[in-house]
This record gives C-alpha cells, structure tokens and sequence, in this order.
C-alpha cells in the first residue's frame, strides 16, 4: 500500500536522546532519521531496551530529544512550545499504549469523549457513543475500566485515539497487555479502522504477526536503525 | 524468610522509601503530632504548675492548715521531713495601744521563712516607697499597716503597747500575701515576730487564735504530703490550697486548663487526620510494589509483618524527633514565659514526653495501619491489572481502632467522661454533618452546568469521584476550620474571656452594713466617685435538712462539702437574676412569678451538697427555721468579681430575719483616703481588699492567654499539614489525567484551568464546611466550655470560602505544576 508519491508526513530527522543517571551519560538513541509517507503502516522493531518507546515518544513529541528534529504534516514539532505541541496533537495525533491509559474514574463514553471535549469540539458524546458501538462496546457504555476486560479497555482505547480521526496514529506495544486471541482482535481492529480512516500508523511492536501486516519496518537496535 | 531477614528486608524498604520521599509527609504528620501534643504535654503540666504557683501567692503557701488550737508538732516535722519548706503562724486580734488611744487589730505572729508565696512589702515611714520585706520584723519591733499607722498617729520614736510589752514601729506594711475573708478581715494589721509572743502574755487558755502551718514545696510533694496530713487531722482543722480558698481562682485556673485541653485536643485530631491522609497516599504509592511482592512469592502475612515492622522502625524514629522537638519548643517556651512569670518554673517532667510518643504511635497505628493491611491484600493480579485493587474510600470501620484512640484520648484529655462523651459526640456528629453538608455541596455544584471544557472537567472530576472527594473536602475543612478557630476567633474569644474580667472589675467588698447604713454607704460612694454600687442584702443561716434529711458533715466524705455544711451560708434575696448568674435548671421566679417558698441554688454547691431540683432545703436562721424548695439551679461567674451568693431567694421569705449589706465597687490605685473616710464614717463596716486577688487572677489569665496562644501555633501547624496531606493526596491521580490530557492535546491552560475549577471548588467547599464548624465550635467553646457571651464574626464566612478557594488552588497548582513542567512521556512511565 505504499505510496511513494503520497505527501511526507512524519520526518524524523537526525534524533538522538541522551540521559544523565548520576554521574554516567547514557545515550538511548542516536542520529535516528526517517519518514513515513500519509496511509503508511510503519512497524518500529528491536530488543527490548533498543529505544523503541523512547523513539515513539519523541515522534510524539511527549519528550524532547537532545538532538534532531521532528517534522508533523510540515510542521516541526520541537520549534513549537509544549502547548503548541500539544495542540498539534490534539488535532493531527491519536495514542494506543499497551497499559491502555484510560482514566479510571471516567466511564469508557467519557474517556473517548475527553479529546473532543479537550479540542472544544461542539458535540463530544454524539460522536464517541459511535466509536464506542463501532469497537463492539456500544453496550458498555457506562462501565467504568475496571469493569471491563483488558481486550474490552483496550477497544476503548482505540475509540478514544480514532475518535478525533487523527491523520497519525501512534501504538505503543498495543497488544502486549493481551492474550494472543484477545491481541488478534484488537489488531484486526486497529487496521480495520486505519483502513477506513486514511489514517498513518506507526507502531512498536514485538509481535511477528503485526509486523507481517506493516507496510514497512524499522529496525531499531542500540539506538540506531539499522539498514 | 527468617525474622533477621524480614526485619532487614524492612529496614532496607524503610530506607528506600526514605530516600525516594515517600514516607516524607507521614513521617512529617507523626513528628508534629508528636511534638504537639508533647508540648502540650509540657504546656498544661508545666505552665498549669506556674499558674498554681502564683496562685498560691496569694494564699502565701501552697498549703495551709489551720486550727483553733496548737498544731501537732508531727505536721511540722513531716514537712520537713519531705523536704517543704514550712512556717508557723499565730493570728489573733487584740487591742494595740499608744498613749491613750487603743485600737483593735489584727495580730499575726511570724517566724523566718513567712511569706513562703508571695511578696510582704513595706515602707520605712508612712506613704514611702515600699520594698520588698525580705525577712520579718527584728525581736522587739513590730510592723503595722497603714491604717493602724493613721488611727494611732504613730510617730517616729513611738513604742506600742501589745499586752505586757512595748514594741518599736519598724517598718509601715504595704502589702502582704495571704489574704482571707471573714477573719476581721477589715482590721487593722500588726507584723510581730512570733519570739516576742510569750513575752506579751497574749496567748492564754481561751484566747481566740488561729494556729496556722504554711507549707510550699514541688506540687507533687505538697500534695503527697496532703493526702498524708489528711486522714491525720481532727475534724475542725481546715486544710487548704488557693482552690479551696478563693473561687475567683478556681474558676479561672479551670478556663485556662480547660482551653489549654481544647487546644491539645485539636492538634491531636489534626494529627490524627494527617496521619490518615498521609497514610492513604503511601497506600496507593505502594499497591505495585505489594502485588509485585505478593507475586514473587510473599504470603499476606509476610507482607504485613514487613510493613508492620517498617511502620514500627518509623514510628519510633518519628516520635523520637516530635519528642526532640517538644522538648526544645518547651525550652523556647520556658525563655519566653520566663520573662513574663516572676516564679521559678518547676522542671519538666518526663511523663509529657513519653504521652506524646505513646500518643503519636496510638495515632500512627490507629490511622496507617488500616490502609497497610489492605495493602497486603492487594490482588496479586495487579501486575497485569494495574486497575485492580485501587482502593475505594476508606469506611470509618476501618478507622475503629484510630477512634478507640481518639476517644481514648479525648476522655483521658477531659478527665471527665461525661464532658468527653459530649465533645466526642460532637466531633462525630459533626464529621457526619461536614460529610452530609459536601455531598448537598457537590450535588448542587454539579447542576452548575457551566461553558468551557476546563470548568466541565474539573467539576466532572468532583463529581465522579464523590467518595474520595467528600473526604478531601472533609479533611480540607479540618484544617480551615483549625486556623480560622485559631486565628479569628481565638482572638475573639480571649478578648471576651479577658473582658470578663474588666480592668475596672471590683477591688473592694464592704459588709455588715446595717439595713439603714444601706442608703448612705451608696450615697457616700457615689459622692466619691465610684460607681454607684449595688447593695445586696444578706441572712445568715445553717443548712439543716435537705429534702426532709437532716444533715451534718458526717454525711458527706468529700472536703469542702463537710466545710460548707459546718458553716453558716449567706443568703440573700432578689427580684431579678444578676447578670454574671444564668439558669442552668428550672425558672427563674421573675418569670413564674407566685410563691416566696423557692430557693435558687449555685449549680457547684448543689453538685457538692447533693441537692437537687424539688429538694426542700432547711435553714436555721437565727433559731428559726425556714424551709423553701428548690426552683432551680444557676451557674455562677465567681471571677466577676461581684457579689453572689450560694442561694437565693425571692423577695418575702427572708425580709424578717436579721440582715446586713454587703456591695463591692472598684476603687482606683492610691485612694486610700477614700477607706479611710468611709471607715471613719461608718465604724461598723467591715471591708475586704480583694485587689490582689483580683490582679491576681488578672496576671494568671494574661498568662494563660499566653501559654494558649503558643499551643495553638502547633495546632496551626498540624492544620497545614493536614491541607497539604489532603491536596497530596490526590495529586498522583490529577498528575496523571493532566498527563493524559496532555497526551490528547489539552494545553497548559486548558489544564491549568482545570485545576483551578476543581481546587477551588473543593477549597472553596472545604471552606464554606469549614465556616460553618469554626462558627459551631466558637459557639460551643463561649458558651459551653468557657460560658462567655459570644457571637461569632459573620466575616468567618467570607473569609472561609474566599480564603479556602484561593487557599487550595494556590497550593494545589502549586503542586500539580511539576505535571505542566516534566514531559508526559517520563510521567506516563512513573505513573502509568
């Protein structure tokens, strides 16, 4: 599904993040560059501790790296303050993490209702209640996460990231809180919805049977993408 | 895991969690309770020690007892014995003579060592400058007052004649301690040294002397020698301390104590609800690290043990350093007061030190261990399911052992179990009402459906956590409610006790005044310049029967009530009720006027005689008998220093029997001329100084005010403690949904906005619960504990809820800013 003539819209160049524990300086990524084109599905690969979530988290501007920079849509993420960034989220960026990160004393309809309600959109629940039923939890509503299953918290999850169509998703290890059957459906989902919104998807993953159906993987290894 | 290993497994969690600031606030919460309450502690034994001290000053010991016959000579040498300092003293009146004048007066025979308590001052001539006496008057002379200087005209090389000798005039008494109504108390005064006494020929078989042994000492041993003198002495021997002598004192050592036990009270409850809060947060720290052990193998019981264990090694080191801390602060507190109060502070005893340790311990185990149980039961599940075991809000159930130690100390603190019942009952009446009262708060809060999505979240937050909310909310307003208690109203209220003792309160008593001097004496005071007094007639009579049974002092074991029935009363009679009395049962005949039959009765001796409401009471006045019953029973403020009375009745029973007048009025410093004068005028009135009584008890309420005002700086500090616990407490949870929030795109503003609706509707709740409790306690401190008039300042309300709102915004965005600062993606770790 790659479209070489599709607009560049995530361009990570040159990334490299450092940090200081004590006295030793310990570097977590180095000279990371590439780009992924619009409607790509992107897998980022390595061993545990190779930077994996580091990287994602830098593509999504929730840290700052220490060298580099990230480009959104033609946007460079890291020339715009913390609010600025945030507000580029809010409107191009959806998350998926492997601990879901609902908030537990929000119903499942009120933590996919919260980007909207954060982005000031005019009608929040209208749109959520839709997601929620289009992720098979039109019944559950109501329920509050520890209510639910982790496959079923994990769908609201989804919900909540596809609700603002969001041009980039981001996943962090969406399947690694799940049983495999339960991880299965939760990916079929992912893609399912990816497809129908044009959405981009980047996502870290250990799992061969995601990476299978990526367009493109990256290898990371000791901070560095390998060739 | 063997013992050794768990304890050491402990230690090191106890150290970890001391280095990653975990046990920061609850090792925080424990050493200010601690410290508190040791320096309470310190404060209602040490100061309330000072304050009897200088009561005793009055009495000019801290013991006297005292006899119409010689004292047992054992009295004196256990005394010694034990180590108390101990002098006799002879009081009897005789005519003292010069030239042809003779002139009745009061004679007291002194040895070395008189005053034990007190100052005796003197001036070398009459209207000089006075000093402190310092020793007694050399063998061969003698001291006299001034109006014995002024009725005989002494002159410089004048020799006065007491019996068979002659005395020189050393020195012109200015002021001496040991002041005591009834025993011709309006006489003049002569100072003899009690060697010469033989000599005069004074004392014979039959004279009327009054033998009189001072004893001062430590308080501990002055009251062990008590109980030993007690069962010692002959019916008819009076023993006493400035309790017994002196209501005015009694009443005002009691208010002070009484404050003093209100402020320990508070700070311990603060305490208490820091502990909890404190302990609540380190829960929920600690649920990841539980289930992780729980996973690895750890049975609940082993869990427990540690954290028993590591709670143990914190609780000693915490109290140990509140107990550093107490120490010190007392230490401070003893500068301080040192500068104010004229007697030497007894040492501190070490009994405050160890009951603040218990103390903080009881609170730490009643409060933290609750949490620290559930703690070990957290689902092992957990490690996968982070939203497993979050616990919910924590039932009062759970928190039964920490009120078994509240009520514990509550009844130890109030030493009576009824008045602790009371204040018990109160405080959970009252918790109930601060939780009934935030629920209707967050109801009505939540129809307040508002514009922008800040105001919405932050009142969404409120609203679906309403459990936990309730509880931030109710502990919020504990520490509101404390400082507004003790900053606004506390000043309201010293102010009112303090005014009511005005500074112009009555210094003098005047009585037997014949019914008609009555007019004259007002009319003569007024010419001068006193207020025109209030003139109380009065008849004296010997309660015989109570309730149709006759009564003796055989019938009663306590002290005073066998001394109360031996004497006669005064009573008198009134139309309206005095303004310093109030009706505690029954009405006043003002109101239901009818019968002359009725007696009302002060509440204290009532209590002390076993009278009660309908009781007929049996007075033989002057051979007669008059019986009335028992309308009802008043409180009495005996430190207004007006004149009242035991009982009462109303106009019509009494007018037929002999009576006399009595009246107090305040005469300013150095008019002496004005008694003299008024002596001079009526011959046959007897008057009373009561003027260093009065600044007596005036000093002993500036400095109980002190001493109050020092307590409360720890309470202020517990009540911080508690907001600051109670705004933590919820920080973890707010940390992670601003990062959340964050992380779909909510600006800094958005967030900010956020917290701020929420924080200040909870402080704003917390503070309006708190307006409402402040006002009730200051209610119930004035009128029920203290009984002062007092309304509250409607400015507690607008101050509350203002105060509250800003209050617990500022800190609470205070203490979220590290979430608008740090990047998601190191927050979503540590939390998430």
């Amino acid at each position: 599904m790659s479209n070489s003539r599709a607009q560049i819209i995530l361009k990570a160049s040159g990334i490299g993040k450092q940090v200081t524990t004590g006295t030793t300086e310990l570097t977590i990524l180095s000279d990371v560059s590439f780009e992924v084109r619009a409607g790509e599905t992107v897998a980022i690969v390595g061993v545990s501790g190779s930077g994996k979530s580091t990287l994602l988290g830098l593509l999504a501007g929730l840290d700052t790296p220490s060298a580099g920079s990230v480009g959104i849509n033609g946007h460079d993420l890291y020339a715009l303050d913390e609010d600025g960034r945030a507000a580029l989220r809010g409107r191009m960026v959806g998350f998926v993490f492997q601990s879901f990160q609902l908030l537990p004393a929000m119903t499942a309809l009120e933590n996919v209702m919260l980007p909207l309600e954060l982005a000031g959109a005019a009608e929040a629940a209208a749109p959520s209640r839709a997601m929620l039923a289009r992720v098979g939890l039109g019944e559950r509503l109501h329920h509050y996460p520890k209510q639910l299953s982790g496959g079923e918290q994990q769908r609201v999850a989804i919900a909540r990231a596809f609700v603002t169509r969001p041009k980039l998703l981001f996943a962090d290890e969406p399947t690694g809180n799940l049983d495999a059957a339960t991880g299965g459906q939760v990916i079929d989902l992912l893609f399912e919805l990816n497809r129908e919104s044009g959405t981009t998807l980047l996502l870290v993953t250990h799992d061969e049977a995601i990476t299978g159906r990526c367009d493109r993987v990256l290898h990371l290894s000791a901070g560095r993408l390998q060739a | 895991m063997k013992v050794a290993q768990e304890i050491r497994l402990a230690w090191r969690l106890l150290a970890r969690d001391w280095r990653a600031g975990e046990i920061t606030l609850i090792a925080a919460a424990i050493m200010i309770a601690v410290a508190a309450v040791t320096t309470v502690g310190f404060f209602t034994d040490r100061v309330q020690r000072v304050l009897e001290l200088e009561a005793n000053r009055l009495l000019g010991a801290d013991l006297v007892i005292s006899d119409s016959r010689p004292l047992d000579p054992e009295l004196r040498r256990e005394a010694s014995r034990r180590g108390l300092a101990a002098t006799e003293i002879l009081r009897f009146p005789s005519m003292v003579m010069l030239r042809d004048r003779a002139v009745l007066a009061e004679v007291k025979a002194v040895s070395p060592g008189y005053p034990l308590r007190g100052e005796l001052r003197i001036a070398e001539r009459l209207f000089g400058p006075d000093r402190v006496a310092g020793t007694i008057p050399g063998p061969g002379t003698v001291w006299v007052d001034e109006r014995l200087h002024t009725s005989l005209d002494i002159a410089a090389e004048d020799r006065v004649g007491l019996g068979n000798s002659r005395f020189a005039v050393g020195a012109v008494v200015t002021h001496e301690p040991g002041v005591e109504l009834g025993f011709l108390s309006g006489a003049p005064r002569v100072v003899l040294n009690a060697h010469d006494l033989a000599a005069t020929g004074l004392v014979q078989p039959g004279s009327r002397v009054r033998y009189r042994l001072h004893i001062a000492g430590d308080s501990e041993a002055v009251e062990a020698y008590r109980a030993w003198a007690q069962p010692r002495l002959r019916s008819g021997i009076r023993i006493e301390g400035v309790r017994d002598a002196r209501p005015e004192v009694r009443s005002a050592l009691e208010r002070a104590e009484k404050y003093l036990n209100l402020a320990a009270l508070t700070s311990v409850l603060l305490a208490a609800v820091a502990i909890a809060l404190a302990a609540r947060r380190y829960l929920q720290r600690h649920l990841d690290g539980c289930a992780l052990m729980r996973c690895l193998g750890a049975s609940q019981a082993v869990i427990v043990r540690l954290y028993a264990v590591h709670f143990t090694v914190l609780g000693v080191l915490a109290a140990a350093a509140g107990t550093a801390i107490g120490v010190g602060a007392q230490a401070v507190l003893v500068l301080w007061l040192g500068r104010v109060v004229t007697v030497t502070l007894p040492p501190a005893s070490l009994a405050p030190a160890l009951h603040g340790a218990a103390v903080g311990w009881l609170l730490l185990l009643g409060f933290a261990l609750p949490p620290l149980v559930s703690l070990a039961q957290v689902p092992t599940l957990r490690v996968l399911r982070r939203e497993f075991g979050v616990p919910g809000s924590p039932g009062l159930f759970a928190y039964a052992l920490g009120m078994a130690v509240i009520a514990a100390m509550i009844l130890w603190r109030a030493q009576e179990l009824r008045l602790g019942l009371t204040v018990l009952g109160w405080f959970v009446a009252a918790m109930a009402i601060a939780c009934a009262l935030t629920w209707l708060l967050l109801r009505a809060v939540g129809t307040l459906r508002a514009r922008g999505v800040s105001w919405r979240f932050g009142v969404a937050n409120l609203r679906r956590r309403t459990g936990a909310t309730i509880l931030q909310v109710v502990a919020l307003a504990l520490g509101i409610m404390a400082l507004l208690t003790l900053t606004l109203i506390r000043d309201d209220l010293l102010r009112t006790w303090r005014e009511s003792l005005p500074r112009d309160a009555p210094n003098r008593f005047i009585i037997n005044i014949q019914p008609d001097q009555a007019a004259a004496v007002g009319r003569f005071l007024a010419e001068r310049g006193t207020a025109a007094p209030e003139l109380f007639p009065m008849v004296r009579g010997r309660l015989v029967e109570i309730g149709g049974r006759s009564v003796t002092a055989d019938d009663y074991t306590d002290e005073r009530a066998r001394r109360l029935i031996t004497r006669e009363f005064n009573l008198s009679w009134a139309t309206r009720l005095q303004a310093d009395n109030r009706i505690v049962a029954g009405t006043w005949w003002e109101r239901a006027p009818g019968r002359a039959d009725q007696f009302s009765v002060e509440r204290g001796l009532a209590e002390t005689l076993g009278i009660g409401m309908g009781d007929a009471l049996k007075f033989d006045i002057a051979g007669t008998a008059v019986t009335a019953t028992v309308t009802s029973l008043r409180s009495v403020d005996w430190d207004s220093f007006n004149v009242n009375f035991f009982v009462v009745a109303p106009p019509g029973l009494l007018e037929g029997y002999p009576a006399t007048y009595v009246t107090s009025f305040h005469l300013p410093g150095g008019r002496v001329e004005v008694l003299n004068a008024l002596v001079k005028a009526f011959p046959n009135i007897v008057l009373i100084d009561v003027a260093q009584v009065l600044s007596q008890v005036q000093r002993m309420m500036d400095h109980a005010a002190l001493a109050v005002q020092f307590v409360f700086l720890f309470t202020i500090a517990a009540g911080l403690v508690v907001l600051y616990a109670a705004v933590a407490s919820t920080q973890d949870e707010r940390l992670y949904q601003a990062t959340i929030m964050r992380t779909l795109g909510a600006s800094r503003v958005q967030i900010r906005r956020a917290h701020l609706a929420e924080f200040g509707l909870t402080g704003a709740a917390a503070g309006f619960v708190a307006a409402a409790g402040a006002s009730g306690l200051a209610y119930y401190i004035a009128h029920g504990f203290l009984r002062l008039a007092y309304a509250p300042d409607p400015a507690v309300w607008l101050i509350g809820i203002a105060g509250g709102a800003l209050g617990v915004a500022a800190a609470g965005t205070l203490g979220t800013r590290r979430v608008l600062e740090t990047a998601p993606l190191k927050v979503l770790r540590a939390l998430g």
